[in-house]
């Protein structure tokens, strides 16, 4: 009796489990509908953009000398591709970019490292890192390309203008909130400062550095332009200016179409990496 | 017996932006080696404070504390301390957590790290060397944050109510775990804690310290029947009740006196 019983509790179970499975595998195939659904949306909105544009470009319902349109942008995209002017430029572009992030991540870690050490000169240094943020810094450009003369460096120091402030703020005030019994634990076997710092305030800060890395692509980006807006020799910026200046606007919107992408395309990897090191941070 | 720790006329003054205040008032108090002592007391009686004092984490205002015969100047891997959470750094495995003082003291030798592996199989943590933190429960997180501190092989053993966060059950387990672990390897210990019975199952004596400023009101030597049992064993003795009940009143007395002054 108790063995029938207990055999039809079991299957009572197993039924039930299928039935949740039913559920869980309605769920995601609807899920998977709607994600789907979403992609569709997205290209027909893609597609639906560039065929209106196109379409007005050629039907001169907006000005053309403005607005040009995608098939020209193309056109044009392909003729310096091949005659080779397109990729040096996007070169340099890329590569000041991603100094500027790297280097401006890096300098303003050490500079919040830093005030954490000297704690009388972050009381000092507050008021005046308070109005260097609040400063919109692509301003001093000029200074830097009297400073430096045209060139990559002038450009590199307006990105870091940019990003090294604001990193420093940021990575300084999570430094301040590590838990003070992390510390405490490294202070009660005699660390020294130093091994505070290292064992616990920069690993505790990490994932913060890494978020940080991310948010500065997006500002190393400004910096870069503007910085090329002004040295006016090479890279996007440059082509940018110089579409503007001939009333090209081919060469201006083409170069955008260019920075969007390879935009994209970089905080794409960096979020990849940001991922990479935080799940190894905590699962390894 | 030995005197390993030693309170020597000591004041503590607590300086800050709203003014000082006496955390602890002329306390004189020694511990030989081997000993097991609790310092309970109502919240103000300075008894986190006296615990700080002995690590070096404070220097006293007034009078000095001595630990192993010398003047305590600074916390030393000698002095071992466990705190009320486990703090293990959620970036390290067990193992490496273990062995965080080694590596701050720059002795972590083969023989070290083969011995920080053995106490973790002793308190019953074997396979988890290369488990994170998060994966393990509050109760085992305890026994790594003890083998951490027993790790740099500490001569004394600061307790700062290190059960307090526990479940009842664990907090038990983990008692008779501290108690038989410390007893084998004859180390001195100071616990702090607000739980009278707890004091009364762990230690050989419990000194019950008054608040505002924080004093000593009395001491009491633990029946030795008590003493040499584990303490959830010490617990279901007939004796342990009214020891319970003495430093009860020694605590309500000494609540009332301070309320006064």
């Amino acid at each position: 009796m108790s063995r029938n019983h207990e055999a039809g509790r079991q299957k009572e179970q197993h039924n039930g489990e299928a039935w949740l499975s039913e559920l869980h595998h309605q769920h995601v195939a609807k899920e998977r509908k709607r994600t789907w659904a979403v992609r569709i949306a997205q290209a027909v909105l893609l597609v639906a953009f560039f065929g209106l544009w196109e379409a007005a470009g050629r039907n001169k319902w907006i000005d053309v000398l403005l607005f040009s349109y995608p098939s020209k942008l193309f056109a044009h995209l392909w003729k310096t591709l091949l005659d080779g002017t397109l990729l040096p430029h996007t070169g340099i572009t890329v590569l000041e970019t991603i100094v500027g992030f790297v280097l401006g991540t890096l300098l303003g870690t050490i500079i919040a490292g830093l005030l954490w050490w000297f704690s009388f000169a972050s009381r000092v240094l507050d008021p005046y890192l308070v109005v260097l943020n609040s400063m919109p810094k692509v301003a001093l450009g000029p200074l830097f390309i009297v400073g430096f003369g045209p060139g990559m460096t002038a450009i590199v120091a307006t990105t870091l203008s940019v990003t090294v402030i604001i990193t420093t703020l940021v990575i300084y005030n999570r430094f301040r909130e590590v838990d003070s019994g992390y510390i405490k634990v490294v202070r009660l076997f005699g660390g020294s400062r130093w091994q505070i710092f290292r064992n616990v305030i920069l690993p505790d800060s990490f994932a913060v550095i890494i978020s940080q890395l991310k948010v500065n692509v997006g500002l190393a980006w400004v910096g870069v332009i503007v910085g090329e807006f002004l040295t006016s020799k090479a890279g996007l910026g440059y082509l940018i200016i110089y579409g503007f200046q001939v009333f090209n606007f081919t060469i201006v919107l083409s170069s955008l179409l260019v920075i969007a992408v390879v935009a994209t395309v970089m905080y794409r990897l960096v979020s990849a990496l940001e991922h990479r090191l935080t799940r190894k941070g905590q699962e390894e | 017996m030995e005197t390993l720790l030693k309170l020597e006329e000591v004041t503590h003054v607590y300086v800050g932006d709203q003014g000082a205040s006496l955390a602890v008032e002329n306390l004189s108090l020694s511990i030989g080696r081997g000993e097991f002592v609790s310092l309970v007391g109502p919240s103000g009686c300075g008894k986190t404070t006296i615990l700080s004092l002995l690590a070096g984490l404070l220097t006293p205002t007034k009078g000095t504390v001595y630990a192993l015969g010398e003047p305590v100047r600074r916390p030393s891997p000698k002095l071992g301390y466990m705190l009320q959470q486990d703090y293990l750094f959620p970036w390290r495995t067990i193992l490496e957590n273990a062995q965080i003082g080694l590596e701050l003291n720059g002795i972590k030798t083969p023989a070290a790290t083969a011995h920080v592996r053995q106490l973790l199989h002793e308190l019953g943590l074997g396979g988890t060397e290369q488990r994170m933190p998060y994966e393990l429960s509050g109760g085992m997180r305890q026994r790594a944050a003890l083998v951490r501190t027993l790790a740099t092989e500490p001569d004394v053993l600061l307790l700062d109510e290190p059960f307090s966060a526990l479940d009842m059950h664990i907090k038990l387990q983990l008692e008779d775990l501290v108690h038989t672990t410390l007893e084998a390897r004859g180390k001195t210990a100071v616990l702090v804690t607000h739980d009278l019975a707890e004091a009364a199952a762990m230690s050989d004596r419990v000194v019950v310290l008054a608040p505002n400023p924080g004093r000593i009101q009395a001491i009491y030597e633990m029946p030795k029947a008590l003493r040499e049992l584990p303490p959830t064993e010490a617990r279901k003795q007939p004796e342990f009740q009214g020891v319970f009940e003495q430093l009860w009143e020694a605590l309500e007395s000494g609540e009332a006196e301070g309320g006064e002054a």
